[in-house]
């Protein structure tokens, strides 16, 4: 199973500012191993963040994103205690959700 | 050259190549200034603390033949003290009768208390691509805990008199293929590899500001690297037969660079390009 993602949430004025680091190969099919076979694509495909049950971001990534990706993004509202939940599927099918406090 | 139009073509010759040099210096420095930059914006959300967190997850897990965590292991500081305790290391530790590093502490914690046997603890020392590696999550989350605390590396024992020595007469020593030495590279101010600035390591800020940044998230790799590695590569450059990972070589060079960089305040896991 995919390694836990860390969150981090803060709120900032009437904003909250959701910081997240993934665990993930995000490998780009482009490339191939020292026999020469090409390495098969696997990479996050849609990451989802909800606050109190509410989808405040999606996104669909492809290989151009990084291996173990970080996420910054804002969304108005949130309060301290409040949860953040992020969830991603990779192309494997693979998921992994998350959720942290607003601090 | 008696002809003046010759002259007038040579001395713009002199003039734009005299203009190529400061372009070419002035795009030095500002490259240099642009890594500074984007290690500042890439140290928000540095994926070490993914290490971190898999390393803090591991060191309480029940593992090997003998079904126990790591958090009797004993760092120096005493069994399960993990605070601070990269700071004093390498050390001499009466139990191994050898001066060790937290690499080599590690291996032996993982053989004496948790059954493995020798070529288990080391093997998948460092991580590849799909080849996660346990020894550098632990790396990372040991060192974490040294975050903020000075430098303080004894090196009295006579035992650690003679690592240090050691240490020192192998940055100098030069050899392989290329005649190198470590101090080719790390014994002279402002030198460069490509882009990369060198520190120099035989002056204390130097010495400071390299060994209490390691380990470290290399971004180019997308791994974690630790102080083994960092010396095993440097090795590789040097086209030197290949540095035994936790061999007395490599904990002699650890032992001479850890104690000249007494003082600085410990802040890794750090990232690196």
């Amino acid at each position: 199973m995919a390694d836990p993602m860390r969150i981090r949430a803060n709120v900032v004025g009437d904003t909250t500012e959701v910081k997240v680091l993934m665990s993930h190969e995000m490998e780009t099919g482009q490339r191939k191993d020292s026999a020469g076979k090409v390495i098969p694509a696997w990479h996050i495909q849609n990451v989802t963040a909800t606050y109190n049950g509410k989808t405040v971001l999606t996104a669909q990534w492809g290989p151009a994103v990084s291996k173990n990706p970080f996420l910054s993004f804002k969304f108005k509202g949130g309060a301290k205690g409040d949860k953040v939940q992020i969830s991603w599927v990779d192309n494997r099918g693979e998921k992994r959700t998350d959720e942290a406090t607003i601090a | 050259m008696s002809n003046p139009r010759w002259r007038a073509f040579a001395r713009i010759a002199v003039l734009s190549s005299s203009l190529a040099v400061a372009i070419v210096a002035l795009a030095q420095t500002s490259a240099v200034d642009e890594i500074a930059k984007y290690r500042a914006a890439l140290q928000d959300g540095n994926p070490a603390e993914l290490w971190e967190a898999r390393g803090a997850e591991l060191w309480k897990q029940p593992r090997g033949p003998n079904k126990v965590s790591l958090e009797k292991c004993d760092l120096g500081l005493g069994p399960g003290v993990v605070k601070g305790a990269y700071t004093q290391l390498p050390r001499y530790f009466a139990d191994a009768d050898r001066v060790m590093d937290l690499e080599t502490r590690l291996v032996w914690c993982m053989v004496k208390l948790q059954g493995f046997s020798e070529a288990d603890a080391v093997k998948n020392h460092f991580g590849g691509p799909g080849r996660k590696s346990d020894n550098e999550a632990f790396v990372a989350f040991v060192t974490s805990e040294s975050r903020g605390i000075p430098m303080n590396v004894a090196a009295t024992h006579p035992k650690e008199q003679e690592m240090y020595r050691l240490g020192e007469k192998m940055f100098f020593f030069r050899g392989g293929p290329y005649d190198f030495a470590c101090a080719s590279c790390h014994g002279v101010d402002n030198q460069r590899i490509r882009l990369q600035d060198l520190p120099n390591l035989t002056t204390k800020e130097g010495a400071q500001k390299a060994y209490s940044t390691w380990p470290a998230y290399r971004v180019s790799q997308g791994e974690l690297r630790t102080f083994q590695w960092r010396l095993n590569d440097c090795f590789r450059q040097q086209r030197f037969p290949e540095l035994k990972f936790t061999s007395d070589a490599s904990i002699a060079l650890t032992m001479f660079l850890a104690k000249n960089s007494n003082g600085a305040a410990y802040d890794a896991p750090a990232i690196k390009r």
